[in-house]
């Protein structure tokens, strides 16, 4: 008898069940017949009017249209749940393809792109960056650095001069006389900066930048040197290039040198000779005028153009651009 | 210099071609930045003689030319006007094809056939005289090709040659080096001297024998400066650069390029009394041969008569007394001057001849007799005349000698990093004309006198690595003692600043350091401007003292371009005065322009404002960590709107400036939109504090809001401080969250809502606490700034 108005229960409950679209709905359900007061729950109180040996297969049978109500519940309680998450989700849908919010970025000059890694591939090899002023006096752009008075190399160095004889520095190589002044041997010093050339044409600018290299210790050697500057060269341009050293002059080094690297092709060939470097071994006058003992103490110094390995990395055709800052140039380089 | 491939080869037995020579000359120091046919293919082109010249009938400026070319005799039709009967031009033949690619056809010139052409320099490729036709010297043979007569099968090298190589300047000193390098021998010019044939001198005395320690003069009487330069001393001439001007000054030039020897031919008659080489006064004026009158000053050296200057010694001669078409009698100079009398006097006159560049890098000092006698020969042989006796002043205490200098082979390998031997050593010194004299491990060395470069150990060190070959000296990849040198974490590298900016959007400028006066003047920027000596122009005639002018000039011509967003920066050097004199300062300028929120198809854009530069700043402030308080206060200056421009503070001193640009200024530029600019001190943006922990608290936070009406004119700046003032550091954060004007509030009143983070490190507060904080600090807010909490 409860066992079958019980199924009945059951099956009513269980249309309700599957009918349900919300949780408020299968909760209204599970009250009815599950709650303290339910329906199926009040069947199980009147038991105890049943005789004893059908007490027991009753309360089975009521118990078991519980369980399978519960779980029937729980199943459709997932559903409904899983039901409402795609309806959210399919609702949020959005075209992935639409731009992002975003900023412009900026970026570095390209001679600052240049620069940077010029510098960071000499601050591996142990060398330190030092500064100095860009209006200079004749004595560190010049005599110190034993350019004789009057001497031709001078007038080959177009100098802007202020009215009181100071002078915007031609090279960064006075870097080097202030450098070592002020510290004992070890030196191991590049010096990256602006300079300054009173000279205007399509492939000079009266500005560009430089980086000057020195090292000063016991038994630094021409050897020393070549070596430096093709790892140099061949790491900055991520290539095999040749690299070639060629007699030149400049008053502060001696025996001095240009270098030069055989550029490529478009097709990989090798194809002809680029300047890129100047450099050489200390002049004993050099570090006689900075109190280091040339008997003692050999170094070298190099420096180069940071425009020239700009357009060389990046292929860049004309010198001119670089001052021009155009954003549309400027851009390919961030 | 240009040397002429056939010349070199005159002098040194070579098989080396023109281009394995330049490889040989680049790859020892002497560079070849060319190497160039003296002429292009001139197939068909022969030496042509005009027989006769008769004036074209219907023509005013054609002649009707009959010529004797190669086989036959033809007419031409020409309209040069020097084509003249005896005068020997090129003539291109039927069929050929000249270097411009005209075809020589036969063609009725106004009725009168012409069967073929004579040709100017230009037509040829031969040089840009096309004043008329190319004049060949008499002695060329009629009928031969042009290339055969003129040697055309020639090419030139050009030698940018390094300061120190003045013994290069030559093709004596270049047939030299050449011999040194390849191992060989240089032979050539043979210098016989001429007897005199008269006893005529002239007194010459050296009032300053340190600047002129050597002079030679020579009279030759009876010269003819009429006679035609023979023409292998027009081609050589030519293919150093230089042009036939007549017999005397071509042998001149000719011994100044054979030998570098300059030289200097003088009208006898216009020397009175004779020679002096004296220096110049004060106030003394001449007139140079190019026919500019200049002013002396009193370093510069002349060659004067007893009466006046004739030449200024060493550079150029004076225009009264050089050779002119009346000359009969000459007065040869050849002469030694001190390079450092000689430097620098022609730069500062405007002139750059190819003797005062010879001079002032450093001439042979045994070399002017030879010379002397060198050109003496020449003029005989081409202008006659009889030379009297070579007259020599000299001062020889006077004259440099090259010093013994000590080379020793163990410096020499330790700093090539090589292992040379001794023999190696001395085979080198020995090829360059050295004279060596071994001391045990170590020589004594002295450089033939046209080296004026070879001084010091160093000096011989270069010699011989540069002979031996840079190339096959050793190389040595980088080791050696390593010591750490890394900036402090306090201090950040100006590359970290740099790319910071990049990463917030700033698009890194480089501009010119100097800047036009006007432009400071226009910003009021130009108080305490340094003005270059010798600036290029006008509008950079001043060093920068800001970066401001580079950054509205970069603004103004990408506005143009048509960029509307953008932002800029710029970290450089600027220069100026002030009371402790003169100061250079590296600093940054950001310039924001468009918008602050790009157009999206998610909302409106939004134009900037002033909070977002001043957003940026503190971004970069608070990611470096930077030492020290900043604060802003209201600025005015010329170039930023005065209600929207601030001075930046870091501890009170003056960091920089940020605001809009003033709107008159915009106008004034022409732009389309404003910007909003800044400049700062890089060295205060990059002095870092390190870290250093502290411990957090595990206690929860408090939130207290604050609604106050202000007077508008009480800067939220200072509501802030008062408030961490008045709460101690128990007020962790204090938010600005709102800010209204406008119904509900008075006039000339504001009303700011703030929230207060407050929290205690060791323990959770008690209400209480938090009221009572709260209390003092709205007191503190009431007497300070009458400040009422909003109902």
């Amino acid at each position: 008898m409860a066992t079958t108005e019980a199924e009945g229960l059951l099956a009513e409950a269980l249309s309700l069940v599957s009918d349900a679209q919300d949780s408020r709905t299968l909760d209204q359900v599970r009250v009815r017949f599950l709650g303290k007061k339910g329906e199926l729950t009040g069947l199980l109180k009147q038991l105890g009017a049943l005789p004893p040996e059908a007490r027991r297969d009753a309360g089975q049978a009521v118990n078991r249209c519980k369980q399978s109500l519960e779980s029937a519940i729980a199943e459709r309680e997932q559903d409904l749940a899983r039901a409402s998450l795609e309806r959210r989700l399919k609702s949020e849908r959005i075209d992935v393809t639409l731009p992002g919010r975003g900023v412009e970025p900026g970026g570095p000059h390209p001679v600052s792109r240049a620069l940077d890694r010029i510098l960071e591939i000499f601050n591996q090899l142990g060398f330190a960056v030092a500064t100095g002023p860009e209006v200079e006096d004749d004595y560190f752009n010049f005599e110190a650095l034993n350019f004789p008075e009057h001497h031709p190399a001078r007038a080959m160095h177009d100098t802007f001069y202020l009215p009181d004889g100071r002078l915007l520095r031609t090279h960064t190589s006075p870097v080097q006389i202030r450098v070592m002044k002020e510290q004992p041997p070890p030196v191991r010093i590049v010096a990256p900066g602006r300079v300054f050339r009173s000279d205007s044409d399509q492939t000079h600018t009266p500005q560009f930048h430089q980086v000057e290299g020195l090292l000063v210790d016991r038994d630094v050697t021409f050897a020393d040197l070549k070596g430096l500057l093709a790892d140099f060269v061949n790491a900055f341009f991520e290539d095999e290039l040749e690299v070639r050293l060629r007699p030149s002059y400049f008053p502060f080094t001696e025996p001095s040198a240009e270098v030069d690297v055989r550029w490529r092709n478009a097709d990989g060939t090798p194809g002809r000779w680029l300047e890129v470097l100047g450099c050489g071994m200390v002049h004993p006058n050099v570090l006689t005028n900075c109190d280091i003992d040339p008997e003692t103490y050999t170094g070298y110094a190099f420096g180069l153009g940071v425009e020239r390995f700009a357009m060389l990395r990046y292929r860049v055709n004309d010198l001119r651009l670089f001052f021009e800052n155009d954003l549309n140039f400027l851009r390919q380089f961030r | 210099m240009k040397i002429s491939y056939r010349w070199l080869k005159q002098w040194v037995a070579t098989d080396l071609n023109a281009e394995q020579i330049a490889e040989t000359f680049t790859l020892a120091g002497l560079e070849v930045d060319a190497v160039e046919p003296v002429a292009p293919p001139l197939d068909g082109v022969v030496v042509g003689e005009i027989l006769s010249a008769e004036p074209h009938p219907d023509a005013d400026r054609l002649q009707i030319c009959r010529v004797r070319g190669d086989v036959e005799e033809r007419t031409i039709v020409c309209g040069a006007p020097n084509a003249r009967a005896g005068l020997k031009a090129p003539l291109a033949t039927l069929g050929t094809v000249l270097p411009g690619g005209l075809k020589i056809k036969p063609a009725k010139l106004r009725g009168v056939r012409s069967e073929g052409m004579l040709c100017s320099e230009p037509e040829l490729g031969l040089g840009d005289d096309s004043a008329g036709l190319m004049e060949l010297p008499e002695d060329a043979r009629t009928g031969a090709l042009l290339t055969t007569a003129l040697g055309l099968d020639d090419k030139v090298l050009e030698i940018d040659l390094t300061p120190n190589r003045a013994d290069c300047l030559s093709a004596r000193g270049l047939a030299r080096e050449l011999a040194a390098l390849i191992g060989g021998e240089a032979n050539g010019p043979e210098i016989t001297p001429v007897a005199p044939v008269n006893e005529d001198t002239l007194p010459i005395a050296l009032n300053d024998p340190s600047d002129c320690p050597r002079y030679i003069g020579r009279i030759i009487r009876g010269v003819d400066v009429n006679a035609p330069t023979p023409l292998w001393m027009v081609e050589r001439l030519r293919r150093s650069g230089i042009r036939s001007l007549g017999p005397i000054v071509d042998v001149t030039n000719y011994v100044l390029l054979e030998l570098g020897q300059p030289l200097h031919a003088f009208d006898l008659a216009q020397i009175h009394g004779g020679i002096r080489v004296r220096r110049a006064t004060r106030g003394e004026h001449m007139t140079l041969l190019d026919g500019r009158e200049v002013a002396l000053d009193p370093d510069m050296l002349l060659i004067a008569d007893h009466s006046r200057p004739l030449a200024l010694g060493g550079i150029m001669g004076g225009e009264s007394s050089g050779v002119g078409a009346t000359t009969r009698d000459i007065l040869l100079e050849s002469a030694w001057f001190n390079p450092a009398s000689i430097i620098g006097r022609g730069r500062r006159l405007g002139l750059a001849t190819e003797s005062a560049h010879r001079f002032e890098r450093g001439v042979d000092p045994s070399l002017q007799r030879r010379a002397a006698e060198r050109a003496t020969a020449l003029i005989v042989e081409i202008a006659g005349g009889s030379p009297g006796p070579i007259i020599e002043a000299l001062d020889q205490e006077r004259l440099p000698v090259n010093p013994a200098v000590t080379l020793r082979l163990a410096r020499l390998n330790r700093v090539l990093g090589s292992m040379l031997s001794a023999t190696e050593v001395e085979a080198i010194l020995r090829r360059l004309e050295m004279t060596v004299e071994r001391d045990g491990e170590a020589w004594q060395v002295t450089a033939p006198s046209a080296r004026r470069d070879i001084e010091i150990e160093e000096d011989l060190i270069e010699e011989v690595a540069r002979v031996y070959g840079y190339d096959r000296l050793p190389t040595r990849s980088p080791g050696g003692r390593l010591s750490i040198r890394v900036p402090g974490e306090g201090e950040l590298p100006e590359l970290g600043l740099r790319r910071q900016l990049a990463a917030r959007g700033f698009q890194e400028i480089m501009t010119w350091s100097f800047v036009g006066e006007d432009e400071l003047a226009r910003l009021d920027l130009l108080d305490g401007a340094q003005p270059l000596a010798n600036p290029l122009s006008r509008d950079m005639a001043v060093l920068r003292t800001s970066l401001l002018p580079g950054l509205l000039n970069t603004a103004g011509a990408n506005l143009r371009r048509q960029h509307q967003d953008f932002r800029l920066f710029e970290l450089g050097a600027c220069f100026g005065s002030t009371g402790q004199g003169f100061s250079e300062t590296r600093r940054v300028g950001v310039l924001m322009t468009g918008h602050a929120r790009a157009e999206h198809f998610s909302g409106k854009p939004r134009q900037l404002d002033f909070f977002d530069l001043k957003g940026e700043l503190e971004h970069l402030l608070a990611f470096n960590r930077v030492e020290g308080a900043v604060s802003f206060r209201p600025l005015n200056c010329a170039w930023l709107h005065p209600g929207q421009a601030a001075e930046v503070l870091l501890d009170g001193q003056s960091l920089g400036w940020i605001g809009q640009l003033h709107p008159a200024l915009v106008d004034q530029l022409d732009w389309p939109q404003s910007a909003f600019v800044g400049e700062f001190e890089v060295e205060g943006l990059t002095r870092r504090q390190v870290p250093v922990f502290t411990e957090m608290s595990r206690f929860p936070a408090v939130r207290r809001d604050l609604s106050l009406i202000l007077n508008e004119d009480v800067a939220v700046a200072d509501v802030v401080e008062e408030v961490r003032r008045c709460g101690g550091e128990l007020v962790r954060r204090v938010i600005v969250f709102d800010l209204y004007r406008g119904p509900g509030v008075e006039n000339n009143c504001k009303s700011l809502s703030i929230g207060l983070i407050i929290r205690e490190v060791s323990r959770t507060l008690k209400d209480a606490e938090v009221e009572a904080l709260i209390t003092k600090v709205v007191a503190g807010l009431e007497s300070r700034f009458e400040a009422k909490l909003r109902g």
